[in-house]
């Protein structure tokens, strides 16, 4: 019974491990989505049906692939005897070789792309992504983003729709264009990452299964496109924020970078994401494009994951990486982030001031900051106004857990 | 391929411009519709008379009515249009990049459904 289901355990994760490169191939080969996704749904089925009796194949990712290709080229004879003219479109001999034949060939790349694209509208490529290369359910992609299952089924069938109606191809964008949409995929791939890293509502404060697919997709991406500055910097970036996860939170609470035990750090993660962001730094040093703003979060979070005591944080590297992520993307959180940072540097006064002339205030961030600050200056009264302001705003039990705590030991002035 | 609608939506404020300031836009399009017939994209297109000429027929029911003004009252208005043939949706938004720099307005992307 045990063996039984640690097999069914071990081909579920083969499958989830898979999908997306038998989902891609399919795709390619048969230029439908539904065809790929409906055989590789029946491959997983013989699968199920002849592995515990065969074994797991030496190439399991290959077994499937060709197990749904087969299945996808019966149902197209099946349905052809209906519709010759069908039979033409369908029939296509596939003349490509099957083995990628280099990381820019990878289907998975394509499909990402077809996922990702401009046309589709921004929660669509999220639902797709998760889809189709990560091989998440429509039930499990509902969840994570707390909506119905029927809501996000729709959304899915409708982004396949355009897709299929509007011709939108599965190929990587050519050269001129590759910047521009490979932006788009990061994007997406960032937005799972936060989401799952302090979940905007829901019960959880953290979703695991977000931060890791996404940390997986921005492997996938890292190795088909390993010489993109921005994907190295995208995966650094969420590495390093992975490897505080645990220290992040204790009891139920929010736990802030300066009290966070240190100890408790995923070195290995550290390490991944410190070779990357060197990496970076060593193509930019080398005279390449200019670091992005992935590349340059990244660095922020390697100069905090480089130090034993939050006290040895160098800060002016941190202010002086902020002043060039706000050069390369001017937006209020970013300048937010960085007065957080000159608030260590120059002093929460001067921190002050900056915060106050941001346009933020429906953002729960923007109150905590400023609540802190003041809390610093010993201006308790308004501090416990904002960290009301603060409470009010954001969703995510933890941090509300911590702003009341934070709250609570605001020296009474009336006392 | 596929057949693809560029739809160029329009305001009476547009069908109000000069002749003279709608001339170098006329001679752009035009310069871009040749091309569009030498690379055989071309379908079809043209530019629509203003809405003030619209007339709206009925046929369903049984009734036959025609009533004067568009079908619905809106600011903006099909102004023009391109039926173009492309292999898919990237080339198809490469080719309204250049239409919408041809006539100096946004352009809609529809897909025309699969016979």
């Amino acid at each position: 019974m045990t063996q039984s289901s640690d097999l069914r355990a071990e081909i579920d994760r083969i499958y989830r491990e898979e999908y997306g490169r038998v989902v891609a191939s399919l795709a390619r080969r048969f230029g439908d989505l539904d065809i790929a996704e409906d055989a590789a749904a029946e491959a997983l089925v013989k699968a199920v049906e002849r592995w515990p009796d065969d074994g797991i194949p030496p190439n399991p990712g290959g077994w499937l692939t060709t197990t749904a290709a087969n299945g996808a080229i019966d149902r197209i004879r099946r349905e052809s005897l209906r519709d010759t003219k069908h039979q033409a479109a369908m029939m296509i001999t596939d003349d490509t070789p099957h083995e990628p034949t280099g990381p820019v060939e990878d289907d998975r790349l394509r499909l990402v792309f077809t996922c990702c694209h401009p046309a589709l509208a921004p929660e669509a490529r999220v639902a797709l992504t998760l889809r189709l290369l990560g091989g998440l359910t429509v039930e499990e992609i509902a969840r994570a983003f707390l909506v119905a299952e029927t809501t996000m089924a729709q959304r899915i069938t409708r982004a396949k729709a355009k897709i299929k109606a509007a011709h939108i191809p599965y190929r990587v964008p050519e050269r001129d264009d590759v910047t521009d949409r490979l932006g788009a995929v990061l994007a997406v791939i960032y937005l799972v990452f936060n989401e799952g890293y302090l979940s905007s509502a829901g019960d959880d404060p953290v979703r695991t299964e977000l931060t890791a697919e996404a940390i997986r997709l921005g492997r996938i991406l890292r190795q088909l496109l390993p010489e993109e500055g921005e994907v190295a910097g995208l995966l650094a970036l969420m590495l390093l924020s992975e490897a505080r996860r645990t220290a992040r939170f204790a009891g139920g609470e929010l736990v802030t970078l300066d009290e966070q035990d240190r100890s408790g750090w995923d070195r290995t993660l550290i390490a991944e994401g410190h070779a990357l962001v060197r990496e970076c730094l060593a193509r930019v040093a080398s005279g390449s494009a200019a670091p992005g703003a992935y590349q340059i979060m990244a660095a922020i979070n390697a100069v905090h994951t480089d130090t034993q005591d939050h006290r040895d944080t160098d800060w002016s590297q941190i202010v002086a990486l902020y002043d060039q992520l706000y050069a390369v993307s001017p937006t209020p959180i970013i300048a937010l982030n960085r007065a957080v940072a000159v608030a260590e540097l120059d002093g929460p006064d001067v921190a002050l001031a900056i915060v106050d002339s941001l346009d933020l205030s429906g953002y729960h961030a923007w109150h905590a900051a400023r609540a802190d600050l003041l809390r610093r200056l010993g201006r308790s009264a308004e501090a416990r106004t904002e960290y009301d302001a603060a409470i009010a705003a954001t969703q995510n039990p933890a941090e509300t857990a911590y702003l009341s705590r934070r709250r609570a030991h605001l020296v009474d002035p009336n006392a | 391929m596929t057949q693809y609608l560029l739809a160029v939506h329009s305001s009476a404020d547009d069908y109000d411009r000069s002749f003279e300031e709608m001339q170098p836009v006329f001679e752009t399009v035009d310069r871009f519709n040749q091309k569009l017939v030498a690379d055989g994209i071309w379908v079809f297109g043209g530019g629509l008379e203003r809405i003030e000429a619209a007339t709206t027929v009925d046929g369903t029911n049984g009734q036959t009515l025609v009533i004067d003004g568009p079908y619905l009252e809106t600011k903006e208005y099909l102004g023009g249009f391109w039926v173009i043939e492309a292999p898919d949706l990237e080339t198809a938004h490469r080719i309204a990049l250049e239409a919408s720099e041809a006539c100096g307005g946004k352009v809609e992307v529809r897909p025309f459904q699969a016979e």
